[in-house]
């Protein structure tokens, strides 16, 4: 009797990375994904954890959004920076801090980070590698500060210091060579900011701002920006005048010609007129 | 018993199992070029013309210099600007170099603008089967002392134009130059003639501009302007992120 066992979980069909191979078999190009291009990272420190992100998102080699957002809210004490495709980072966590909510309110107690990991990594394992989503997951909880990072596959690592996304080689040669265990909070601030900067400056996938999250107990400040590392035709060098930088490209009432316009008039009648009153107290 | 653990990947749409397809030999070859990204404009005005770039050089995702402008001096009425791959970009101008020093030695004269980009066509057609991948610009003044600007595709293809942007960011400049000093699409403006002050003004935002989006440009700009005192060099800092 030949027999054949399968592990366990519901038959997925992926219909949509069926469609994407039989699509380019006949000649369309599947639409890329916006990808943020990334420099995420995050630290424990003595009190608590920081996490870091940069704000660019690209479209290919083009900047899509200048400030976007990339650290996301999980629970009040957990919070999570994401790299890779915008929409499987945005989706993911916002799915995982809905399930959470629902399942601290089930249990009556504030949720874990552990327990955010479990979700996040049994997901993205369940899809196998095709959310595009790697994240650093970060928070403050009962049994102190955790830091994790995440990868599209599944795997999770539990570290004192990460970072993800393109630039994340920039950011990790930062903390390799400052990272110590017990920082005080401005310390610990001063090296995600830098990590963050160097792969802001180094890395063509990142840029912008520096956003921060600093998770205490108790206390979470969502700095955005921390530093505005890049202003558009502002010199970095501090002179005292600054020279007007722009010229002025306002253009004139009339500049776009009309062609042709076309008026029509809409006959209306008042036939009946009511006024209910609001409730404003 | 065959236990055997399989994910839902090798199931087909029916239920059944798919056959595997195993990827098979692949070949992979060494790539000759690279791209190492940049932007180049060039404006002709009624006695000057401008030629600018930005000066970083990047490969993927990584910086090799923010110091490298893509504007080469020819002579003292000519600027080429080149972008594209670096590698053909040197050894580009170490020819057109080495053929104005053949020209002027054999013709007792400096070559003029149009004479030196018809010999670049000629060059980058010589290639057309391995073509030099760079975007050629060339920016200086004619005979009669007015502005030229004339624009090459990696093949020779040239044209004479009053200005023009090439390299990685020139979808996104082309169409602002088009606007603001051919006044296309604008009804009811004056066609003035553009001034070397404006043009010089106009080139700083348009590449300020480039750096916000454009993830190859930025660093710092290299403006060249050409007039018929000379060659006068401007350097503007851009975007380093």
């Amino acid at each position: 009797l030949a027999f054949m066992s399968f592990c366990l979980f519901d038959f997925f069909v992926f219909r949509n990375s069926i469609l994407e191979s039989e699509a380019s078999k006949v000649g369309f190009s599947v639409p890329t994904a916006r990808k943020t291009g990334t420099t995420i990272c995050g630290v424990v420190f003595k009190d608590g954890i920081v996490l870091g992100a940069d704000t660019r998102a690209t479209e290919g080699m083009v900047v899509a959004d200048k400030n976007c957002s990339k650290i996301h809210y999980i629970s009040p004490n957990i919070y999570c920076c994401g790299a890779g495709t915008a929409a499987d980072t945005e989706m993911t966590t916002q799915i995982i801090s809905s399930n959470l909510e629902l399942h601290a309110l089930s249990t009556g107690r504030q949720p874990r980070v552990a327990t955010a990991n479990r979700m996040l990594k049994q997901m993205l394992f369940r899809y196998q590698g095709y959310i595009g989503a790697a994240l650093v997951l970060g928070g403050v909880d009962c049994n102190g500060p955790h830091l994790y990072s995440i990868y599209p596959h599944g795997s999770t690592d539990k570290l004192p210091y990460v970072t993800m996304g393109s630039g994340s080689l920039a950011a990790m040669a930062v903390f390799e060579d400052r990272y110590k265990t017990g920082m005080e909070e401005e310390e610990a601030k001063q090296l995600v900011r830098d990590a963050i900067a160097a792969g802001i400056f180094n890395d063509l996938g990142s840029g912008s701002n520096i956003d921060l999250c600093v998770i205490t107990k108790g206390n979470v400040d969502y700095i955005r920006p921390h530093d505005e590392a890049n202003k558009k035709g502002v010199r970095l060098s501090y002179e005292l005048d600054p020279e007007p930088v722009t010229g002025d490209y306002r253009y004139k009432r009339g500049t776009t010609a009309v062609l042709s316009k076309v008026v029509n008039p809409l006959d209306l009648e008042l036939l009946e007129e009511t006024v209910q009153t609001m409730d404003t107290s | 018993l065959g236990l055997k653990m399989l994910s839902a990947q090798n199931f087909g749409e029916s239920g059944k199992m798919k056959e595997y397809h195993y990827a098979g030999p692949t070949e992979h070859r060494f790539s000759p070029y690279a791209f190492n990204g940049g932007t180049v404009l060039a404006v002709a005005g009624e006695d000057f013309a401008i030629v600018a770039s930005d000066t970083r050089l990047s490969e993927g995702y990584s910086i090799h210099s923010r110091d490298s402008p893509k504007c080469y001096k020819l002579t003292d009425t000519t600027v080429l600007g080149c972008s594209g791959f670096h590698g053909d970009c040197l050894t580009l101008t170490k020819i057109i170099d080495a053929r104005l020093k053949m020209y002027k030695h054999s013709n007792n004269k400096t070559m003029t603008s149009g004479a030196i980009a018809a010999m670049l066509s000629t060059i980058l057609y010589s290639r057309r089967f391995f073509p030099y991948y760079v975007y050629n610009i060339i920016g200086g003044l004619d005979e009669q002392g007015k502005g030229a600007v004339y624009s090459f595709d990696p093949v020779g293809s040239y044209q004479r134009d009053t200005y023009k942007a090439g390299g990685s960011a020139s979808a996104m400049l082309q169409p602002l130059l088009d606007n603001q000093i051919g006044f296309k699409n604008m009804e009811g403006v004056e066609h003035v003639p553009l001034t070397k002050d404006k043009a010089v003004q106009l080139v700083k935002d348009v590449f300020v501009s480039a750096a916000e989006r454009d993830v190859y440009t930025g660093d710092a700009l290299r403006i060249c302007i050409v007039t018929k005192e000379g060659i006068e060099e401007q350097n503007i800092p851009l975007r380093k992120d």
